[in-house]
């Protein structure tokens, strides 16, 4: 099904060896910018930023704790549109990129529950603390594991991309009831709720590093799915013939 | 089935017939999630305490995740015979609407597994002091809850039913979405003990029944085509 | 500078485990995220020129 209104691109993103070439032009640039995104928005969040009146140095673990959670919950989405344009229109591509999105995703779930978790430590006195945040990402680390589950359990590429493209929307549709309800229940549970992160009142020397850790940390994962992305590649096309072309003028 | 029952009401009526009648047929496996539910419950007090004062704390959550396990654990059997002898495949080949089909058998199934946990509870809720106050709450909580957790467990049930070793992962992929349920049903008994209006907790309840009957048969439709086919 | 001195910004205020802790699991996050890609392409395209080599041979 040919649809005028989409964009010639999208239909060129239907191709796997499109994809291959454009990603192999993009990382480099990716590689260098977000490098230097995140070297210098850690040097600054360390060094240079402020301390928090409250809570002191500890303060500086945001600029990896937000980050890795707004990426968890993204690389969420994008693992489910990407699901959902698979399912949708068939594209082999987008399958892929679904399939290299989980486990990126995933760790970024775990990496934003364990900085939140030592973040927890010197602030309120333990390791780990109900909230309504660290509930909800461990619930969203469960749906992404519930993905990797599924596509690994299910032999056939094809009957595995779509099972879990079903999934992934049907967790995408339950995130926000989740979310709501695991609020409602924090505030039954905690009279008080205190925020790891200090509302817009942060001054620019504190929210600027935090805004190039993120986008910076987006590029860089982004290039970690670029990469897993052209391997999922190779290992499928394996049989065509550019694939055989690009391998052996290696050789 | 035969040609008379065309209509979408008559295909519900006939499936849901089927099924039951199915069901009834192993009578011995329709009460294995009762007995999951009353050992699970029986575990607490025998691993971790028996005061009444602490079991009546832990029992509104306790009876609620123990329904909701016992749920999950009878999930598998929804799709897995029919699957088996190749009645799955016939009922998608047919031009029935697979939604009407879908949401038959997950009636007949809760009737199984839901609706009689949710009549065993009280027994069990005694078993842990909860307070009498308790108790209406804790059976509407659970008649309005149970249906939501089969439906979506059908999700689960029907992205798994062609894998040989599905039943582990049927949980691990729809816990997370029982969440919410779960929240709400065991707050729900938790207002009643403590003489809160239960109003809004069902009125939540009933939004998310209401939500999963409208979208959970289709994803459960949609899942089924693909693990069929695959 | 936010420290007097490096012994100082090693300390973090006292807070210096937790810092340390959260930025090196966060560079392990980053480099295993992109290495391991990295040392995946290597061994698919040596099975893979492996595998047309030997499809070669034989054909």
């Amino acid at each position: 099904m040919a649809y005028k209104w989409l964009p010639r691109w999208f239909f060129q993103l239907a191709s796997p060896r499109w994809c291959y070439q454009i990603t192999g032009q993009l990382i480099p640039w990716f590689a260098a910018i977000s490098g230097l995104l995140v070297v210098s928005g850690i040097i600054w969040g360390l060094a240079f930023a402020p301390p928090d009146y409250q809570q002191g140095n500890s303060f500086r673990i945001i600029y990896l704790h937000v980050p890795s959670a707004i990426l968890a919950q993204s690389f969420y989405m994008l693992m489910a549109l990407a699901g959902a344009i698979g399912l949708i229109w068939k594209m082999k591509v987008a399958d892929m990129v679904a399939k290299s999105v989980a486990p990126i995703g995933a760790a970024l779930a775990v990496l934003a529950l364990l900085t939140g978790a030592i973040w927890g430590k010197p602030t309120w006195g333990s390791w780990w603390v109900w909230d309504a945040r660290l509930t909800s990402m461990l619930v969203l680390l469960f749906l992404y594991l519930g993905v990797i589950a599924l596509n690994s359990a299910i032999e056939s590429e094809t009957t595995a991309a779509q099972s879990t493209a079903v999934l992934a929307l049907v967790g995408l549709v339950n995130i926000p009831i989740i979310k709501y309800s695991v609020e409602w229940w924090n505030t039954l549970h905690q009279p008080a709720t205190f925020k790891l992160t200090e509302k817009p009142a942060m001054p620019p020397e504190m929210w600027v590093p935090l805004l190039v850790m993120v986008i910076g940390l987006y590029m860089m994962f982004g290039l970690a799915l670029m990469l897993r992305l052209r391997n999922e590649i190779l290992l499928r096309e394996r049989r065509a013939s550019w694939v055989k072309e690009l391998l052996a003028v290696k050789a | 089935m035969n040609n008379k029952d065309l209509s979408a009401s008559g295909l519900f009526v006939a499936t849901f017939r089927r099924d039951l009648v199915l069901a009834f047929r192993r009578k011995s496996e329709l009460v294995n999630p009762l007995i999951f539910f009353l050992m699970v419950i029986t575990l607490f007090p025998i691993g971790v305490s028996p005061e009444p004062d602490f079991l009546a704390e832990l029992a509104p959550g306790l009876l609620w995740v123990a329904a909701l396990l016992a749920t999950l654990l009878s999930m598998e059997s929804l799709f897995k015979a029919d699957f088996e002898d190749g009645s799955l495949e016939q009922l998608l080949l047919s031009p029935q609407p697979l939604f009407m089909v879908v949401l038959a058998k997950v009636s007949a199934h809760w009737l199984m597994s839901g609706l009689a946990l949710t009549l065993v509870a009280p027994v069990l809720a005694v078993m842990l002091f909860l307070p009498f106050e308790g108790m209406p709450g804790l059976m509407l909580s659970l008649l309005l809850g149970t249906p939501t957790l089969s439906l979506i467990g059908a999700i689960g049930a029907a992205l798994t039913v062609g894998l040989r070793r599905g039943g582990v992962l049927i949980s691990l992929l729809v816990l997370p979405l029982y969440i919410p349920v779960l929240i709400f049903g065991s707050s729900a008994v938790q207002a009643a003990i403590t003489g809160l209006p239960l109003g809004g907790y069902f009125a939540l309840l009933g939004a998310l029944l209401a939500l999963a009957l409208a979208l959970a048969p289709l994803a459960t439709g949609a899942a089924l085509r693909i693990s069929v086919s695959g | 500078m936010a420290f007097e001195s490096f012994a100082d910004f090693i300390d973090m205020g006292g807070h210096g485990l937790f810092v340390w802790l959260s930025y090196a699991l966060g560079i392990f996050t980053i480099v295993g995220c992109i290495v391991q890609p990295l040392l995946q392409s290597k061994a698919i395209k040596r099975d893979l020129r492996r595998r047309f080599r030997r499809e070669e041979g034989s054909a």
